[in-house]
């Protein structure tokens, strides 16, 4: 039972059961694909097998004949239909805005990614769709495959875009009037440590690969996308704005249950707009369910940095300055917040946890004939405390200094603070989730547990690292200073029904946080009513007010906060209502335990009578308010949240094999107030797993013609339970947010964020204590790989 | 996958004649290679003939000394069934995982002959016999280079007979994404001599590291073959592994399982 959690059963605090696992264990969950409307066809998508290439010709004759084809549609079908749009632009270090290619639903003149989209063909079954795919011919001319980033910026290299100048995206600098103070500080300091690392490309794997139907209603002229989707909002905006033209409100988008996203169920997807889209077109709902396959070669992917970068210190061992140059994959297409993970959500996070007063992040995005890369749990801030965490361990290393006493002495520790790469954390502490840390994984233990390996013929090593990241995107003003095209609040409609119970509609979308227990918290310890007395909507543009989604850690802080704003409104109505009913003051009546009482007698009324009178207002102020009780909010974050924290893993790597295997992993984060601490521990699990999968196994791998090598899970290797430790994890360090209600900051991505360097750190401390003149391997570290280092 | 006819024949001859009569028919064993090969559609038979109904194709039985396994016995089924070779059945408990070891089959898995797979390494090593309904196949004779074998058109494995060896141990170490052997190493001790098998890294598929067998065949002791080692150029090299690494991994893997016969 994690530190924090007391004996409180119910509200904020409590380890409230997860009501949602009845039905996702049970197999009662209504995914999408567990929808099908009357009379649907199915699409399959032809996609190009080879990673760039000219396309010359598609011929559809024979298979348009085919049993059970219905129509098959090439990029000439889909006249009107408008690009896949991109949700941010980067303005580069010169003061130009970015190179932005265009991106059809299917593909004009070229393919450009293994994978990429040619020929949708719907059919009556699947199998005949597929079958109908193997009979169109296609007639190819094959390019020369960009794959190798800095090859791809030489002059004179092949295009993946013929229109644009060059396959740089753009070359971003920040903060650009620091570059020459930076270049000045690292000339000047007394040492400087240089590593240049790889953050390896991956594959975001939801258990649910996608899926969408489209459906269309020729009565009405209404649209309908079930959608396996993060943020359904965001989704009939952009593709009702810029892909379809159908306006919110002859536009629907559901999106029920969603087996996982980490991130690559955000953005809009081709096949999205194509059945939405052919629907009208046949006047016939369109079914596409992706196969793993498919996924492989169509979700958007994640990470993929090659940096170098470069830490200075003075002679007392103070960072004076951090310097980095950063190549970032965009892929073939930009996805919907491609542009802003190596920037805003990269940059702003180089000062990690440290007072370096000068930092200069150098990033050059650039095409590839790879899939589109575009936030994957953590979405830049795991690749800035990476490189951050791995050169100052090498700095540690280098000045023979203890790595912890290192970061310790370069803690910011008095806030709020403003970094020189332009956010203020509000409030932390790191000394605190240190020492917290310091001792959950009995690091006064290790020298014992080092020498039992010794002994039993393995190297054991012990990897420390802190982290901190930015959640609750964002202030919308300031997101639109730096290039957002949207904003990025979140909403609530609390509706209170006649007898108590309370309805939530919100813009946050669950798709395995727990939001339909950990909100009910928050309702019922404002009230005090039991928490089966509320529940959440949420997924369906229909029903649910405007709101941007789940991701980046941000739905309690964000879309939480607007159902504490809703309901403090709701409070403040009810009270109205209470006070006519018990004949006092509005500013008397106090609400507890879910009893309205007047302050100092022993009148009250409850709950339920209060809700009862809204709704059948006999005896109710109907001068004064309006009957019923139902408010919304919407609400627009002051700054991002800082969660922070510090991070140790362990581990034995057999010198015969180079196998690495997890002995302990520790974390002690501060999340600020924590609504379901049982909640939390589950969400740091799943981001140290795949944090671990990261740094161990998980590695998406093109060769030079752009096939995609792990293709499949043969070849990708996902963590599995027996890879993995038991994790010690504490969340009792909390300094709450400032700047928002519930003083919530974020967990979700934290696990994923801290995880990858701890074990590197790890690994590399244990080849050193063999003697090996090792100071860093690239992730994945694999078996192959740690004994290929081994070997020198 | 493509439309195929399923037949599921009670006896052997049986399914030999459909098997001999269509060349597009295809033997179903447990499926747990050809079922994802025909859903990615790289295999288009006009029937798959399951082995799963045929009487006689399964149980274990002990013949003069000899472990007799039925062709389609399953995974799960030598785990459980194999206590007189204890070695043979702790491979077949970690192939894959339950659910492949409840559907796969040991007759199966030699047909395909994955250069990745476990049990040819066993076959190899204990100088198993291949029995099919036309004949006896010894070990040496079947195996025939990547998913290549010796038996004919039709041809069905009905059982193997596993001489049960003095001591032995099956070493393997895992490919991190699908669990199949990267590198794979089987040995066995006879009165007459050891026997070593490696698969997983060959380019060739399985094979036997005489050296090694000589030298263990004279010491029966994990540094007895110290010094030796195996050509790298022979090696597979992958996403997973250089022919370097699997070729060291084949000499740690068969100390270590000296070490663990040894017990």
């Amino acid at each position: 039972m994690p530190k924090d959690q007391d004996t409180k059963d119910s509200g904020i605090g409590a380890a409230s059961k997860r009501r949602e696992d009845i039905r996702f264990l049970t197999g009662t969950g209504n995914y999408t694909d567990d929808i099908n409307v009357n009379g649907q066809a199915y699409v399959h998508f032809l996609r190009s097998d080879v990673a760039h290439g000219r396309l010359k010709s598609v011929d559809t004759s024979v298979a348009k004949e085919m049993p059970g084809v219905v129509r098959i549609f090439t990029s000439a079908d889909l006249e009107g239909v408008g690009g896949i749009p991109t949700g941010w632009q980067i303005t580069d270090r010169f003061g130009e805005v970015m190179q932005e290619p265009a991106h059809p639903v299917l593909a004009t003149e070229k393919v450009r990614h293994v994978g990429d989209p040619i020929a949708a063909i719907v059919a009556e079954t699947p199998e005949q769709a597929r079958n109908a795919a193997e009979a169109i011919t296609l007639d190819i001319e094959e390019l020369p495959a960009v794959i190798d980033m800095k090859a791809a910026l030489n002059d004179g290299a092949t295009k993946v875009h013929d229109d644009l100048t060059s396959n740089l995206c753009f070359d971003w600098g920040f903060v650009e009037d620091n570059r020459e103070a930076v270049d000045q500080a690292i000339k000047d300091a007394a040492h400087v440590t240089t590593l240049e690392l790889v953050n390896n490309r991956l594959v975001a794997n939801p258990m649910e690969p996608r899926v969408a139907i489209g459906d269309f209603n020729r009565a009405t002229g209404d649209s309908t996308l079930y959608t396996t989707s993060q943020n359904p909002h965001v989704i009939r905006l952009l593709m009702g704005a810029f892909v379809l033209g159908i306006p919110e409100h002859k536009l629907r988008v559901v999106a029920p249950d969603v087996g996982g996203g980490f991130g690559s169920k955000i953005y809009h997807y081709a096949e999205e707009a194509f059945c939405t889209f052919a629907a009208k077109a046949l006047n016939r709902a369109v079914k596409w369910t992706s196969s793993r396959s498919e996924a492989f070669m169509s979700d958007a992917q994640g990470r993929d940095h090659v940096t170098k970068i470069e830490l200075a210190l003075d002679g007392d061992n103070n960072f004076t300055a951090i310097r980095t140059e950063t190549y970032s994959n965009m892929g073939a297409y930009l996805s919907t917040f491609a542009p802003a993970i190596p920037t805003w959500l990269h940059g702003t996070l180089m000062a990690g946890n440290y007072k370096t007063p000068l930092i200069y992040v150098n990033v050059k995005a650039v095409f590839t004939n790879t899939v589109a890369v575009d936030a994957y749990r953590g979405a830049g801030r795991p690749e800035a405390t990476y490189q951050l965490e791995r050169v100052i361990d090498k700095a540690a290393r280098e000045l023979g200094l203890d790595p912890i006493a290192l970061r310790r002495q370069n803690f910011v520790t008095e806030f709020p603070y403003a970094t020189p790469v332009a956010v203020e954390y509000d409030t932390g502490d790191y000394g605190a989730t240190m020492d917290k840390l310091i001792e959950i994984a009995d690091l006064a233990g290790f020298d014992a547990r080092r020498a039992a390996s010794a002994e039993a013929g393995k190297l054991r090593g012990l990897g420390v690292n802190c982290y901190i990241e930015a959640c609750g995107i964002a202030p919308s003003n300031l997101v639109g200073q730096l290039g957002a095209r949207a904003g990025l609040y979140d909403s609530a409609t609390v509706r209170v029904n006649a007898t108590g119970g309370l309805t939530v509609m919100t813009g946050a979308h669950s798709h395995g946080q727990g939001h339909e227990t950990s909100f009910p918290q928050v309702i019922a310890e404002m009230i005090g009513i039991p928490e089966d007395m509320v529940e959440i909507v949420h997924g369906d543009t229909a029903n649910t007010p405007m709101g941007m989604g789940t991701y980046g850690s941000r739905s309690l802080a964000v879309a939480g906060s607007a159902m504490v704003r809703a309901t403090e409104k709701i409070i403040s109505k009810a009270k109205k209502i209470a006070a006519h009913l018990m004949e006092a003051a509005d500013a008397d009546i106090e609400l507890k335990d879910g009893q309205f009482s007047v302050a100092g007698t022993d009148t009250s009324v409850a709950w339920g009578d209060v809700t009862l009178a809204a709704y059948v207002p006999h005896n109710y102020p109907l001068e004064e308010i309006e009957p019923g009780l139902e408010e919304t909010a919407f609400y627009d974050p002051a700054n991002f949240t800082y969660p922070a924290g510090a991070y140790a893993c362990e581990v034995e790597v057999d010198p015969e094999t180079g196998k690495v295997t997890i002995e302990r992993f520790s974390a002690a984060d501060d999340f600020g107030n924590v609504i379901n601490p049982m909640i939390v521990d589950g969400q740091v699990h799943g981001g140290i797993g795949q944090g671990i999968g990261q740094a161990l196994m998980e590695n998406c791998v093109y060769d030079d013609t752009g096939q995609l090598l792990s293709a499949s899970f043969m070849d990708y290797a996902m963590p599995r339970a027996d890879d993995l430790p038991f994790y010690a994890v504490d969340h009792s360090c909390q300094t709450p947010c400032t700047h928002n209600p519930l003083g919530v900051k974020g967990c979700g991505e934290a696990g994923a964020i801290g995880s990858p360097p701890a074990v590197v750190n790890a690994v590399v401390d244990a080849l050193q204590s063999a003697g090996k003149d090792v100071t860093h391997i690239d992730m994945p570290l694999s078996p192959a790989r740690v004994w290929a280092a081994m070997q020198g | 996958m493509y439309e195929f006819d399923f037949i599921r024949p009670e006896t052997i001859s049986d399914a030999v004649t459909v098997l001999q009569d269509d060349e597009d028919a295809q033997a179903l064993g447990g499926g747990q290679t050809l079922i994802p090969v025909l859903k990615q559609r790289l295999a288009q038979p006009s029937k798959l003939v399951s082995l799963a109904q045929i009487n006689g194709m399964t149980g274990i039985k002990s013949v003069d000394g000899a472990l007799v396994i039925g062709g389609a016995s399953t995974h799960a089924a030598v785990a459980m069934g194999a206590g007189g070779y204890p070695a043979l059945a702790a491979l077949a408990g970690h192939i894959g995982d339950p659910a492949v070891r409840n559907r796969g089959t040991l007759g199966g898995s030699l047909a395909n002959n994955d250069p990745a797979a476990c049990y040819p390494a066993a076959v190899l090593a204990s100088g198993a016999t291949v029995v099919t309904n036309a004949r006896e196949i010894a070990a040496d004779a079947y195996f025939d280079g990547l998913f290549g074998t010796t038996l004919e058109d039709g041809e069905i494995i009905t059982a193997v007979r596993f001489p049960v060896p003095e001591a032995a141990n099956y070493q393997k170490f895992v490919q991190p994404a699908s669990r199949f052997a990267l590198v794979g190493v089987y040995v066995a001790k006879f009165a007459d001599g050891v026997r070593v098998a490696v698969t997983g890294a060959g380019d060739d598929g399985v094979f036997r590291w005489s050296e090694a067998e000589e030298a263990l065949t004279k010491e029966f002791r994990p540094d007895a073959i110290m010094g030796l080692s195996i050509n790298p150029m022979n090696m597979i090299e992958d996403l997973h592994g250089t022919r370097a690494y699997r070729a060291h991994l084949v000499g740690v893997l068969t100390k270590r399982a000296v070490a663990a016969a040894l017990g």
